[in-house]
């Protein structure tokens, strides 16, 4: 069992959900990622998704979208990410997901990313740009190095599609709460509900939710739909304000810790 | 038959797009296989192609320009000459009549040159669509007059501030708007790249080029040709002109920007020194490094200025039937300068590209041979760098 499964299971035995938190890996340095990931383990978190930034990603708002600029700016490429997991590892059995756009781990070489993935301690990889029926490479190369590979579910996708994100994804389903880019969000989408509840009545894995989510209050709503709340752009905003970072992020990311695992 | 069910040219193309428009790329191939087999679709695209675009466009034979290259004879297909001077009007009025089928209301696109936002604002104006067109700031700078004509059409124009500031960018951000608001809005994609169904239904509103030009190359030279030229950035003219002609031996060379020169870094000869990677939705050649960040693409055409190009052209490449070729933003000044001294045609700088490198090829070959150059529109945006430079 990964360390994924162990963290749903042993949250679902105490009847709690999953807060994972989103970082982009190198915003503002490598260094400050590293001591940003145990700041947010400390204050509650339960999965680290760390963000791998890319020249073009069509799935992020402004938010995200700097922060990868700054982090490339930085000199920081996938080489380096996974030496600083690495060290990571050392620290934390945090459950570590990727979050990277199709082209940086092809042009890597997918056999060699993935076995990098294992080597380092990374549990899963989210490609926003990488849909189910393209994904046979992937799979086949994640699947032999116990790397879950997790699928994004939309809004907008038909039922007979989610079945097949259900299928394919391993770790947990990745519901897009929203129709649109990632960044921070007023208010929740109407039809999540309903959504979320017909993810569940097809599928024993978890389901996470993300894109929009931005405070405590929305946290909570989420919490009682789906097993996990997916938070980013909120956080990658406290991190580009440059201010204190480290016991800013504490208090917001302790703040929705709260607010998803309750009481 | 390419592309395959999957949208594959022989292991390009396919849909590397967010989750969100999946279903929307599903509904746009289906709505268009029906489009495909209807009669009356076909008799309205006529219509409009005819008496609104004005086809079929010419096909010159540039007289004065083979005299004084002492070699092959020279063909212009004079795409120049269309509504909104160039051929991007063939495929934004098929996708404006696919959205219109389809029940969209809002239409938008992204935008290099601008000859493809002009095209887009025309057919929205002329449908009564709503529009909204995205740009690289960097190509609002450059390219202010089809800015303002599209300002003039009803159009939104909208800046876009990241990357590079040009065609790539503001591919990236018609995509993300997209997501956000694809149940309402249809996404005219302008040249022959993106997921599929995308590079398959933009290359066929094209091939009308080559349709007509196989039909008037009996009528005029009596014969086929012996090679036909077309500049390359995403690759929608070329792929227009040369899908009629596949089969046929006739060479065909697709003529990509060299920029300041292939070896300097700054150019956007993606087929001709890229590599394989996926990019705005589709596997194919790409500009990129070696962390796989997706390179600047440099050009004085903002029309050839991407780092991405048409699978089907990274499909044709590697099958050796389409040979890609380079030419520099010197060369490309030389051959808009030597059209408009020799014929008093004015073209595009991306079609400039392929006027010189038919210029180079001609002198080599004897008077017996044609070259048919693809004039893909017509210069009156460049002017200001044009002016600037020579």
């Amino acid at each position: 069992m990964n360390r994924i499964d162990k963290k749903v299971r042993a949250l679902r035995a105490r009847r709690k959900k999953a807060f994972i938190a989103y970082i982009t890996a190198g915003d503002p340095s490598l260094l400050m990622t590293g001591r940003i990931a145990m700041a947010l383990e400390d204050a509650g978190v339960d999965i680290l998704e760390l963000g791998i930034p890319f020249s073009d990603p069509i799935a992020d708002g402004p938010t995200i979208q700097e922060a990868s600029g700054r982090a490339l700016k930085g000199g920081v490429t996938l080489h380096k990410i996974f030496n600083m997991v690495k060290g990571l590892r050392k620290k934390s059995e945090m459950p570590i997901v990727f979050m990277t756009y199709y082209n940086p781990i092809l042009r890597y070489g997918l056999s060699e990313f993935f076995k990098k993935c294992r080597d380092a301690g990374v549990d899963g990889v989210i490609v926003p740009d990488l849909p189910c029926e393209e994904a046979s490479e992937v799979k086949r190369y994640a699947r032999p190095n116990g790397i879950d590979t997790i699928f994004l579910a939309a809004p907008t996708s038909p039922s007979g599609r989610i079945r097949q994100i259900a299928l394919s994804s391993r770790g947990f389903i990745y519901y897009v709460s929203l129709t649109g880019v990632t960044g921070a969000r007023r208010d929740l989408a109407a039809d999540i509900a309903p959504k979320i509840r017909f993810i569940k009545s097809i599928t024993d894995k978890p389901v996470m939710v993300g894109f929009g989510v931005s405070n405590a209050k929305q946290a909570a709503r989420v919490a009682g739909l789906a097993d996990g709340v997916i938070v980013g752009s909120a956080i990658v905003k406290i991190i580009g304000a440059k201010k204190n970072i480290l016991p800013a992020v504490s208090r917001f990311a302790g703040s929705i810790a709260r607010a998803v695992h309750g009481g | 038959m390419v592309p395959d069910k999957r949208g594959y040219y022989n292991g390009f193309g396919g849909k590397f797009v967010p989750e969100t428009v999946m279903a929307a790329l599903s509904e746009l191939e289906k709505a268009y296989a029906d489009a495909r087999a209807s009669a009356s679709f076909k008799k309205q695209l006529n219509y409009y192609l005819k008496e609104y675009a004005g086809r079929p466009t010419g096909l010159y034979f540039a007289e004065r320009l083979t005299d004084k290259l002492r070699g092959a004879r020279i063909y212009l297909k004079r795409e120049d000459l269309l509504h909104t001077g160039a051929h991007k009007i063939n495929n934004t009025i098929g996708q404006a009549l696919l959205a219109v089928r389809m029940g969209k209301k809002k239409v938008i696109a992204e935008t290099g040159a601008g000859q493809h936002g002009v095209a887009t604002a025309t057919v929205a104006a002329l449908f009564g669509l709503k529009c909204e067109i995205f740009m690289g700031d960097e190509d609002i700078k450059r390219q202010a007059i089809n800015v303002f004509k599209m300002r003039i059409l009803g159009a939104k124009v909208t800046a876009v501030h990241s990357g590079s500031k040009t065609l790539k960018d503001a591919m990236n951000e018609a995509m993300r708007n997209w997501v956000t608001n694809v149940r309402d809005t249809y996404y005219v994609i302008g040249s022959v790249a993106g997921p599929h169904p995308y590079p398959m239904i933009v290359r066929d509103f094209q091939t009308v080029i080559g349709r007509e030009t196989r039909r008037q190359a009996m009528e005029k030279i009596g014969s086929l040709p012996d090679c036909i030229v077309a500049c390359v950035g995403g690759g929608s003219n070329a792929m227009g002109i040369f899908y009629s002609f596949l089969k046929d031996k006739v060479k065909l060379i697709g003529v990509e920007a060299a920029g300041l020169g292939l070896g300097t870094g700054h150019h956007a000869a993606t087929l001709c020194r890229g590599s394989v990677g996926a990019l705005h939705g589709s596997m194919s050649y790409i500009l990129q490094d070696r962390d796989g960040q997706i390179g600047i693409a440099h050009s004085i055409s903002a029309g050839l200025d991407y780092p991405g190009v048409g699978p089907e052209h990274a499909y044709l490449r590697d099958a050796g039937r389409v040979s890609y070729v380079a030419v520099t933003d010197k060369e490309a000044l030389d051959g808009f300068r030597m059209l408009a001294e020799l014929e008093g045609i004015m073209p595009a700088l991306e079609s400039s590209h392929a006027i010189a490198y038919a210029a180079r090829l001609a002198k080599r070959l004897r008077r017996t041979k044609s070259i048919i150059v693809c004039l893909s529109g017509r210069g009156d945006k460049d002017i200001d760098i044009v002016r600037n430079v020579l």
